[in-house]
C-alpha cells in the first residue's frame, strides 16, 4: 500500500465520515437534553429526498437544503410533540418516524417523478461540487506524480464538498454551544435533572424543543448531503442505516462531541475499506488466534461470575471456538496438512466487513471497552410538579 | 369515577387513533394525485376480493400474528424487542438446516422439528442482546438493531454461500423436500371439496399462530412466570423488592419474544408454495409485529384483530401497487400513522376521551 492510497482511503473515509457525523451530533443536542432519538435515519432520509427533489425544481442546490432542513424540522418537532408535549414513548415515536420518512419518500418520488422511486439526476448548479482549493491538483493521474505533501493537499484537504468543511465546523462549533454557552450549560443540565432546571424558574419544554429542532437541523444537512453531494441525486433507502449507525457513534463517544469525530471517522475508516478491498484475505492462523482468544477471555471473564454469565459466556465461546475450527478443517485438504492449512489464506467474508460497525457497536455498548453512561433524564418524559 | 370505562380504554382509544392515522393516510393519497375512495376499494379487494387475495391476507396475518405475540410479550416485561426482523431470519436459518438436513418422514413431524428449531435459532438470536440488558444494563432497543443489521448480513452469506446450491442463481437455500412441504390451506379445503383459498400459500401454521395466542394468553394471566413478568414490567423496583430476579425475568421474557419471532419462519419457509428460504424472507414482518402488538394492546385477542388489518393492509397494498402507480411502500407509511398513533401519541388520543368520561361521570354525580 503507496502513500497515495492511504491519502485515498482517508479521503474516502472523511467523505462517509461527514453524514454520520452530522447526524451523530443531532443525536447529541437530542440526547443530551434528555430525548432518545432512533429517528435520525427517517429525518436524514426524509431530507435527503426533499433536498433532491426541491434541488432539482428549483435548480438551486441551496433552495434544496434548506428544504430538507426544513423537513426535518418539522418531523423533529413531530417527535417533540410526542416525547415533550404528550410524554409518550420516544423510542416507538422514532421507530414511526423511521417508517413514514421510509414509505413516504418512496410514494411522493414516485407520486411527483415517475422514475420508480427516485428523483432525476441532478446536475450543474443543482448540485454540490468539490471545492478545489488554490493550486490543488484535480486529475488523478497528476496527483500520483505528485509529491506527498501535495498529495495530501490536493487529496485529502482539498476537493470535498462545502458541506464537508460546514460538517467538521460544527464539531467545534458544538463543543462551544454545549460548554460554553449558557444555553448550553441549560441544555445539558435538562439532560441531567431537569427538575432542577424547573426549579430554576427555565422552561424545560421550551429547552428540550430548542434542542430537537436543532437535532433536526443538522439531520437535514446530513440527509441533503447524501443526495446533493455524495449522490446527484435520492434514491430509495438511501440513507442505509447511516442514522443508526450514527447513534452507535454518540454512544462510542460518551455524548462528547470530540470524541463524536473520532467515533464517526472510525466508522467511516470502516466503510471506506470495505469499499475499497473487496476481497480481504487473512490467515488462518490469525482467525484462530482471534476467536479462540476472545473465547478464552470471555470463559475467564465468566467464570468470576455467576451460572447466567457461565452460560451465555460460555455458549458463545464455544459458538466461535466452533467456527474457528471449522475454518481451519475447512481449509485443510488432501495436500494440504493439518499445520500447513494453519497458513493458508482464506476470504473474509464482505458481509463480515460489512457488519463489523454492528459488530463493534455491540462490544462497546457491552461496556467492556469502558462504560458509556447515558444523560440521566434520557427517554423519560417531565412532568412538572405542582 | 376517576377513570373511564373499560370499553372506552379497550375500543374507543384504538378505534380514534386508527381514525387519525386513516386521515393522515387520505391527505397522502390525494397529495400523490390518487382518489382515497377508489384506493380503498381497491385495497378493499386486493385483499379479500378472491380466493386467492383472501389466502394471502391470511398468510400475512400468520406471520403478523408471531411477531405481534414476540413484540407484546417483550413489551409486559417492559422491554422493547425491536429485533424481530433479525430473530425471523435466524428462525428461517433454523427451520431451513433442520428440513433440508434430515430426512423427515412426515410434514407433521418436519412441523414439530422445524418449528421447534425455528424457535431455538430465533431465541439465540436475542441471547446476546438480553443478557447484555439484563447484566450490562445496555440498551435492548439499540443493540437489537444491531442485531437486525448481523442478522441480514449473516443470511446473505449463508444463502450466497454456505447453503446455496452449486449453480443455482438465487441466493437462496435449495428447494426443502417435498415431505417437509407444510399442507396449505386450499389442501384442507379440497378435503372438504372446496376451493376456498385458491392457490395461495396460507398453510396450516396458521393453527400454530393461533395455538401461540393462546399459549401467550395463559402465559401471561394464568401463570406464576407470567405474573412475575407483568410485576417486572409495571415497576421494576417493586418486582425486585418481592423477590422476583431482574436478570432472569428479563432474559425469559426475551426469549420468549425471540422463539415466537423465529417461529415465524416455519410459515414463510416451509409452508409457502416452493419451500426454500429466499433472500429478506422477514420482509418486514419483525416491525409490523411493533404495530400490531401496540394496536392489539398487548393482548392475544387485539393481536389476532391488528394481524388480520395489517395482513389485509399488506395484501392489499400490493394489489394497489399492481394496479395504479402507487409504489408498496404506502403500506410502510400506514403503518408508521398506526405506530405513531397508538404507540407514541397515545396520550394525545387519550387524554380527551377521558377528559370527556370524567366530564360526564361529574356531572351525572351533581345530577343525582
Amino acid at each position: 500500500m503507496d502513500f497515495f492510497t492511504i491519502v485515498q482511503l482517508g479521503d474516502a473515509s472523511i467523505r462517509m465520515a461527514i453524514p454520520l457525523l452530522l447526524a451523530c451530533l443531532a443525536g447529541l443536542f437530542s440526547e443530551r437534553a434528555g430525548i432518545f432519538d432512533i429517528g435520525l435515519e427517517g429525518k436524514m432520509l426524509a431530507a435527503a429526498f426533499l433536498s433532491a427533489a426541491v434541488s432539482f425544481s428549483t435548480g438551486s442546490v441551496w433552495v434544496g437544503l434548506f428544504a430538507g432542513i426544513g423537513i426535518s424540522i418539522v418531523l423533529s418537532i413531530i417527535h417533540g410533540l410526542a416525547s415533550i408535549t404528550f410524554r409518550g414513548n420516544q423510542l416507538i415515536s422514532g421507530v414511526a418516524i423511521n417508517f413514514f420518512a421510509a414509505g413516504l419518500t418512496v410514494v411522493i418520488a414516485q407520486g411527483w417523478f415517475k422514475q420508480g422511486g427516485r428523483t432525476p439526476s441532478l446536475s450543474g448548479a443543482a448540485r454540490f461540487d468539490g471545492l478545489d482549493f488554490p493550486g490543488a491538483l484535480t486529475r488523478v493521474r497528476d496527483k500520483m506524480q505528485a509529491s506527498p505533501g501535495m498529495q495530501f493537499y490536493s487529496e485529502f484537504v482539498s476537493g470535498h464538498s462545502i458541506l464537508v468543511y460546514i460538517g467538521l465546523l460544527t464539531v467545534p462549533l458544538t463543543w462551544w454551544v454545549l460548554y460554553r454557552t449558557r444555553f448550553g450549560l441549560r441544555l445539558r443540565a435538562v439532560g441531567e435533572a431537569p427538575e432542577a432546571v424547573d426549579t430554576a424558574g427555565i422552561s424545560v419544554v421550551r429547552l428540550r424543543y430548542a434542542a430537537v429542532i436543532i437535532c433536526g437541523i443538522l439531520c437535514g444537512i446530513a440527509g441533503a448531503y447524501l443526495s446533493t453531494a455524495v449522490q446527484a441525486g435520492f434514491t430509495k433507502d438511501m440513507t442505509a442505516n447511516r442514522g443508526f449507525i450514527a447513534l452507535a457513534a454518540l454512544i462510542f463517544a460518551k455524548w462528547r462531541p470530540w470524541y463524536a469525530l473520532g467515533a464517526c471517522l472510525l466508522f467511516g475508516l470502516f466503510f471506506a475499506i470495505d469499499n475499497r478491498f473487496q476481497n480481504i484475505q487473512l490467515q488462518v492462523i490469525w482467525i484462530m488466534v482471534l476467536l479462540v482468544g476472545a473465547s478464552i477471555a470471555m470463559t475467564v471473564y465468566a467464570l468470576r461470575r455467576e451460572k447466567i454469565d457461565v452460560l451465555v459466556l460460555g455458549g458463545l465461546s464455544a459458538v466461535l471456538t466452533a467456527v474457528a475450527i471449522m475454518t481451519w478443517v475447512g481449509s485443510t485438504g488432501e495436500d494440504i496438512g493439518a499445520i500447513a492449512a494453519l497458513f493458508e489464506t482464506v476470504k473474509v467474508p464482505s458481509q463480515l466487513i460489512q457488519s463489523l460497525p454492528y459488530l463493534f457497536v455491540v462490544i462497546v455498548l457491552a461496556g467492556f471497552v469502558g462504560k458509556a453512561i447515558p444523560p440521566r433524564a434520557g427517554g423519560e418524559p417531565y412532568i412538572k410538579e405542582r | 369515577m376517576d377513570k373511564m370505562p373499560k370499553w372506552a380504554d379497550v375500543v374507543l382509544v384504538p378505534v380514534v387513533s386508527l381514525l387519525l392515522a386513516a386521515i393522515i393516510s387520505v391527505i397522502v393519497f390525494v397529495a400523490v394525485g390518487q382518489n382515497p375512495w377508489e384506493a380503498l376499494k381497491l385495497m378493499a379487494y386486493g385483499a379479500v376480493g378472491t380466493s386467492d387475495f383472501l389466502g394471502y391476507t391470511l398468510f400475512y396475518a400468520t406471520n403478523f400474528i408471531f411477531t405481534g405475540l414476540a413484540v407484546a410479550v417483550a413489551f409486559h416485561a417492559s422491554l422493547f424487542n425491536i429485533g424481530g426482523e433479525g430473530q425471523v431470519l435466524l428462525g428461517g436459518l433454523g427451520a431451513a438446516i433442520v428440513c433440508l438436513f434430515v430426512p423427515w418422514p412426515h410434514w407433521t413431524l418436519a412441523l414439530i422439528g422445524g418449528g421447534l428449531a425455528a424457535a431455538v435459532f430465533g431465541a439465540l438470536w436475542v441471547v446476546i442482546p438480553a443478557y447484555l440488558q439484563a447484566r450490562r444494563g445496555s440498551h435492548i432497543v439499540i443493540t437489537t438493531i444491531m442485531f437486525n443489521f448481523m442478522a441480514s448480513g449473516l443470511l446473505v452469506y449463508m444463502l450466497s454461500d454456505a447453503l446455496r446450491p452449486e449453480g443455482q442463481m438465487q441466493t437462496a437455500t435449495a428447494i426443502f423436500p417435498d415431505r417437509t412441504h407444510l399442507p396449505s390451506l386450499n389442501d384442507v379445503a379440497g378435503l372438504f371439496g372446496s376451493d376456498l383459498f385458491g392457490r395461495s400459500p396460507v398453510n396450516v401454521s396458521i393453527f400454530i399462530a393461533l395455538a401461540a395466542c393462546v399459549g401467550v394468553w395463559l402465559l401471561i394471566w394464568h401463570t406464576r412466570l407470567g405474573y412475575q413478568i407483568r410485576a417486572f414490567g409495571q415497576s421494576e423496583s417493586a418486582a425486585k423488592y418481592a423477590g422476583i430476579s431482574a436478570v432472569n425475568i428479563t432474559m425469559i421474557a426475551l426469549l420468549i419474544s425471540g422463539g415466537l419471532a423465529g417461529m415465524m419462519a416455519v410459515n414463510n419457509t416451509m409452508g409457502i408454495n416452493t419451500p426454500q428460504l429466499v433472500d429478506n424472507a422477514a420482509g418486514g414482518a419483525g416491525f409490523i409485529g411493533i404495530a400490531v402488538a401496540l394496536m392489539g394492546r398487548n393482548h392475544p385477542v387485539g393481536i389476532i384483530i391488528a394481524a388480520l388489518l395489517f395482513g389485509a393492509l399488506y395484501q392489499g397494498g400490493a394489489e394497489l401497487s399492481a394496479a395504479t402507480s402507487i409504489p408498496v411502500q404506502i403500506v410502510v407509511v400506514i403503518q408508521a400513522l398506526v405506530i405513531m398513533f397508538t404507540g407514541a401519541l397515545d396520550q394525545m388520543v387519550r387524554s380527551p376521551i377521558e377528559k370527556m368520561f370524567m366530564r360526564r361521570s361529574r356531572a351525572a354525580a351533581a345530577g343525582e
